[in-house]
């Protein structure tokens, strides 16, 4: 079946929606389903010979080279499922339902949109992949706010959503769903696999400043530093909400200098954390004695996308990442030799947890034997695998949330090359990042049923 | 004289409403013709049909139009949450309080003129957008947007005994599911209505007053006439017009969210009007119509159908075509988007409705029409 | 004590940069009677001068990185610095002040291509169309741009001498929290010295005081056989550069990207009107006031009580200032009032 989106030729279901449609305008009452042909679940690729998938990625605004790195990924993952290239973690992925010939034998296709890192845009591009591509997965994006919204969507229209990389607690907390599965870590795992690191580098008696961006995903992270550092003997001196995209900090920055605070905690993500970082360190706090201590910065949340646009600011500051390029497990060097023949560079984290997805979702359909949502949604739930890349993983049943192994990163002093700029300090062990799903933080949401759409 | 002109838009009225509803039929050769995006035409449609009442007519240009959209867009999901998941009461508070929010700011913007007051209004959508985002959270559920949730009161519909159990309810119209073609239809006899109240009012005594005031508004109070409240008016209208439209988006997809009211989202409206013909009737829903269709459809294109769509090339060709336009399409799209405005506006001073008018005179020269014309004989024209 | 000291440093820096962009925003307002949106374009495109400088001194030689297998991996070697182990060093460390000069002549062609170009075909036309026109001009500059260097934003640094901070509290005898840095000072210093360069220009020279009399009244100008439309495209020169420099000079502060435009293409427009159309004292009047006036809002003493005050100051201050009044600070009657 042929996915152009303009193309002269009527398909099938152009002409039933057409036919459809002039049914109404005429006057007849007619009912009308989205699955006037037949199906017992949305966009059921019945015996085609396809099956489409939907990547939903920023194209345009501040996450577009995330976004493009992701799109690599979803392109390499579609080949490998498809049996070319040389597999890559489809080879370390234990167990493993994968054939190489396709999903349940058909030939993968994609269809990509630009979410533009707006919830209206993602739910717009998502919607057009569900009712005109009939996608029955839609996988991406690369903040919270629209993994959340488009999550929201696919559980209405009932088909599986593999969210990319969103880290806020909510996306399987408050507002997780039957039908939305996340493979990233979140801010309550980057608190608890920093809080024992932090401890070990900084001493207990330590008094930290916050800066945190005014919206969900801020708040939901500051919420997990504070209390894992609080855990470990730390004071809070102050939080500070930071409007997104404020570009100049300065304002919020200087204040530090004078509060006695002695560790900086930069609650931020992309371009705000490349510009807080940078404007930090112009003004002396990486060199500055407080305490008899030295000041230190830490940023819970480190890409090395970023870290690039933040240049020799990042050296030596603390984060926590889901994966990093240099791991030397089977899974992550399959895929960063495919991933760099293929494109002459690494992957960034949100490419590997996008390639990641799409395997898992393929798989689990696969052990599911069909595309039926429900069906997936139960071969996912409480599934657990190894080899791709994070060490023994399961996806919980209870929220829908991956539980591995966190990375604690540093940035490095002296890199090797233009990619080396994170050096992998500690591999926190999944136990220690484990919360129950009715955790506080988490509170609130409720899976509902899955949706298949019929 | 006003015989005809009634029976002109009788006709015009006619072959709106028959093209708006056979939307389905014939945006299929164009890849358009899927409820999401019919739906998106119709309601930015409205909204740049609303726009266009107060800056076609008045030449006021609001830069913050957005957030009677935000306005609305939240009025209509916290309905569906506190009262029914039946969309016309939605609507009608959408509406309504969009327009109490539109009097507010008409009422301080419009001590201004100018850019003045493009400035005022802008200033106030900004200070909705941010707060929207950050300390209204409780309200507006800041950057993840208001949704609805299991845990909703609906306090109507449980009256009546509806329950959803585990999944989360629908929008409906007295049972009737809003989403997909049925909600099109919905935005398209909102879109259609909202054309005819626009017809009406531009032809008006009340429009006549508020072309005048474009034309010359300080002519207009030498004859004694107090402005101001006229303009008020076109701004609470053209409020609710984006109210509507608020509302409308959240009965397709019960959701809203902050950025719906950013500069930008301001910023689109203005360009829609302009690029489809300030003050013309039909123009704004064209210039609605074509950024949501390049929007959705330029920026799916990708490497694989690029290469699927140019397969009929020769090897060597098909990668050097593929490889330039997919600078325009895909994320590139944003660059087609940018060269359509200037296209546009170079060539075409009135925007669209302008080069239609421009065809259309060369096959009608006899009737001896004038080609160009202020913004006011285009509306009479169309 | 101190903490005021910082924010009025902040806002001091913060308003130097509203300024330098508002100025050639008002400017060409003031002779052109043009809306430009493409005005935060032309910033972008100024601190991508310094970019593109910086890259162009950085080629590198690769030398591969033999511990990864994986990929080609290499660490970059500056030929510059290689060939010229003493002076490359310097140069590329100098690489911001020294884009400066390779911004200007590329940043005056640049705008007086635009004016001669497209500009000057929309002096008569209605502002909406000015809009249409240069906003789709904008998002031209903007995808040149991301097509070249990406979209992730790419660090600049300030020389090697200037990186740290200033010690002021020490110089003022206050204490030693009291550090600023250099690179903000410069900043500052430079939007002084750009800001008074640019006004006596227009003051002491024969070719300003045409410009400032063409403001006025263009037709009488162009009566006394003045050719004002030549001096009106150097302007739109003039206001180009000086919000290119602009750009370059924020480099180190703001690792551009190439959205960077839009981000300040609104504030500059609510700092102009709020400096009043068309008044080049009242847009840095304005600059400097509502940049101080943000860095107040944001401490916590004030967001304490006002939360999100921070957020929209800049907009309340715009709304209050043109209630009380109607031209703004010291604009003038009859500019775009219509």
């Amino acid at each position: 079946m042929s996915k152009k989106p303009t193309t002269g030729n009527w398909t099938r279901r152009d002409v039933l929606k057409a036919s459809a449609a002039s049914a109404a305008i005429t006057g007849a009452p007619l009912f009308f389903s989205r699955h006037a042909y037949g199906a017992d679940f949305l966009n059921n690729p019945g015996d085609g010979g396809t099956v489409t998938l939907g990547f939903n990625v920023p194209q345009s605004g501040a996450y577009a080279d995330e976004g493009a790195d992701e799109l690599r990924a979803y392109k390499l993952a579609v080949k490998h499922l498809n049996g070319e290239g040389d597999g890559g973690m489809m080879n370390t992925l234990q167990p493993s339902a994968l054939k190489g010939n396709g999903i349940l034998g058909k030939k993968v296709e994609y269809v990509t949109g630009d979410t533009q890192t707006k919830s209206d845009a993602a739910r717009a591009s998502a919607k057009r992949m569900i009712e005109k591509d009939g996608v029955v997965m839609v996988t991406g994006g690369s903040s919270s706010g629209v993994a959340i919204a488009v999550q929201g969507l696919c559980q209405d229209a009932g088909i599986i959503f593999m969210a990319g990389l969103t880290h806020s607690n909510d996306t399987t907390g408050k507002d997780k769903k039957a039908n939305g599965f996340r493979h990233f870590f979140n801010a309550y795992m980057s608190g608890a696999a920093l809080g024992p690191v932090l401890e070990k580098e900084y001493g207990t008696d330590r008094r930290a400043y916050h800066l945190t961006a005014d919206y969900t995903w801020g708040w939901t992270q500051e919420e997990s530093i504070i209390a894992s550092t609080e855990a470990i003997g730390w004071t809070t001196a102050e939080t500070v909400k930071t409007p997104v995209g404020a570009g100049d900090f300065s304002q919020y920055i200087t204040p530090v200098l004078n509060s006695g605070a002695d560790v900086l905690i930069l609650n931020h993500y992309g371009k705000d954390m490349i510009n807080s970082l940078t404007q930090a360190v112009q003004f002396g706090l990486k060199d500055k004695q407080v305490n008899g201590k030295e000041f230190q910065i830490v940023v819970p949340l480190y890409s090395r996308l970023m870290a690039q646009g933040a240049g020799d600011a990042v050296k030596g500051i603390f984060g926590s990442t889901n994966w990093h390029w240099s791991l030397s497990d089977a899974g992550s060097q399959a895929f960063v030799k495919s991933f760099g023949q293929e494109y002459g560079f690494p992957p960034s984290q949100a490419a590997h947890t996008c390639y990641v997805q799409t395997l898992l979702y393929a798989d689990a359909c696969e052990r599911a034997g069909t595309f039926e949502p429900c069906q997936v949604v139960t071969a996912l739930e409480g599934h657990t695998f190894d080899g791709m890349g994070n060490g023994p993983t399961e996806y919980r049943a209870g929220d829908h949330q991956c539980f591995k192994d966190v990375l604690v990163v540093k940035g490095k002093d002296n890199p090797s090359s233009q990619f080396d700029l994170l050096e992998v300090v500690e591999v926190t062990p999944r136990a220690q990042v484990e919360y129950p799903v009715d955790h506080p933080m988490f509170a609130g949401g409720d899976l509902g049923s899955c949706n298949n759409g019929a | 004289m006003k015989k005809s002109t009634a029976t002109s838009d009788w006709i015009l009225f006619i072959a709106f409403s028959a093209v708006v509803l056979s939307m389905p039929i014939w945006l299929a050769p164009f890849g358009a013709n899927y409820p999401d995006l019919m739906q998106k035409f119709a309601i930015f449609g409205v909204f740049a049909i609303g726009f266009n009442i107060l800056f076609g007519l008045t030449g006021y240009l609001s830069f913050g139009h957005a957030a009677f959209l935000g306005v609305g867009s939240y009025t209509a999901v916290w309905s569906f949450k506190l009262l029914t998941m039946n969309v016309l009461p939605a609507v009608v508070f959408s509406i309504l309080v969009a327009g109490v929010f539109a009097y507010l700011i008409g009422f301080i913007s419009l001590r201004r003129s100018g850019i003045y007051f493009s400035i005022l209004t802008l200033a106030f959508a900004q200070m909705s957008y941010n707060l929207a985002y950050s300390v209204l959270t409780p309200i507006t559920n800041g950057e993840t947007g208001l949704q609805l949730s299991l845990s909703d009161a609906r306090v109507l519909d449980s009256m009546v005994g509806i329950s959803t159990g585990r999944s989360l309810p629908s929008t409906t119209l007295f049972g009737t599911k809003m989403s997909g073609l049925p909600g099109f239809y919905f935005c398209a006899i909102a879109l259609i209505i909202g054309f005819f109240i626009a017809l009406r009012i531009t032809r008006s005594p009340f429009g006549t007053m508020l072309r005048g005031i474009k034309s010359n508004q300080t002519r207009m109070s030498y004859t004694g006439l107090n402005t101001r409240p006229y303009l008020i008016w076109a701004f609470v209208i053209s409020g609710m017009y984006a109210g509507l439209a608020g509302s409308l988006l959240a009965v397709t997809d019960p959701l809203a969210g902050a950025e719906r009211m950013q500069w930008t989202a301001s910023g689109e409206v203005v360009l829609m009007t302009i690029l489809g013909g300030a003050g013309t009737l039909i123009g704004p829903v064209l210039g609605a119509s074509l950024i949501k269709y390049f929007e959705n459809i330029f920026s799916a294109f990708n490497q694989g159908t690029l290469n699927q769509a140019f397969a009929a090339l020769p090897d060597g060709i098909q990668s050097v075509v593929v490889d330039v336009v997919s600078l325009f399409v895909g994320e590139g799209w944003h660059l087609t988007l940018g060269l359509l405005f200037m296209i546009t506006v170079i060539f075409l001073p009135g925007g669209i409705m302008e080069g239609i008018r421009r065809i259309a005179g060369l096959f009608s020269r006899r009737k001896d029409k004038p080609s160009t014309g202020a913004a006011g004989t285009v509306a009479e024209q169309s | 004590m101190d903490a005021l000291i910082l924010q009025i440093l902040n806002g001091l820096d913060k308003g130097g940069a509203y300024a330098l962009i508002a100025l050639g925003l008002t400017l060409v307002f003031g002779t052109l009677g043009v809306v430009n949106f493409a005005h935060g374009a032309i910033f972008m495109v100024g601190a991508f001068c310094a970019v593109t400088l910086q890259k162009v001194l950085t080629i590198s030689t690769k030398v591969r990185d033999e511990s990864v297998t994986l990929f080609e991996a290499y660490k970059e070697v500056p030929i510059l610095e290689a060939k010229f182990p003493v002076v490359g060093a310097v140069i590329v460390d100098y690489s911001v002040p020294l884009a400066i000069i390779f911004a200007i002549p590329v940043m005056l062609l640049l705008g007086l291509l635009m004016e001669r170009g497209l500009i000057r075909h929309f002096y008569k036309r209605p502002h909406a169309d000015q809009i249409l026109v240069t906003f789709g001009l904008a998002i031209i500059c903007q995808e040149i741009i991301r097509h070249y260097f990406g979209a992730n934003p790419i660090p600049q640094s300030a020389p090697e001498i200037v990186a740290g901070s200033a010690n002021i509290g020490a110089f003022l005898g206050l204490g030693d929290n009291v550090v600023y840095p250099w690179w903000r000072l410069i900043y500052l210093m430079f939007s002084f010295l750009v800001i008074s360069g640019v006004f006596a220009f227009l003051q002491f020279t024969t070719f300003g005081m045409v410009v400032r009399a063409g403001m006025q009244d263009r037709e009488m100008v162009g009566l006394l056989g003045i050719d004002i439309q030549r001096r009106f495209t150097i302007v739109f020169g003039l206001a180009a550069v000086v919000a290119g420099l602009a750009g370059v000079m924020y480099t180190p502060i703001l690792p551009p990207d190439y959205h960077m435009g839009m981000d300040f293409l609104v504030l500059s427009f609510v700092v102009v009107v709020v400096g009043g159309m068309g008044s080049l004292g009242g847009a840095v009047l304005a600059g400097f006031l509502l940049g101080i006036l943000q860095s107040f809002a944001s401490m916590n003493e004030i967001k304490s009580y006002l939360p999100g005050i921070d957020q929209i100051i800049i907009y309340l201050v715009a709304v209050v200032v043109l209630l009380v009044r109607p031209r703004g600070l010291l604009g003038r009657k009859g500019v775009m009032e219509d």
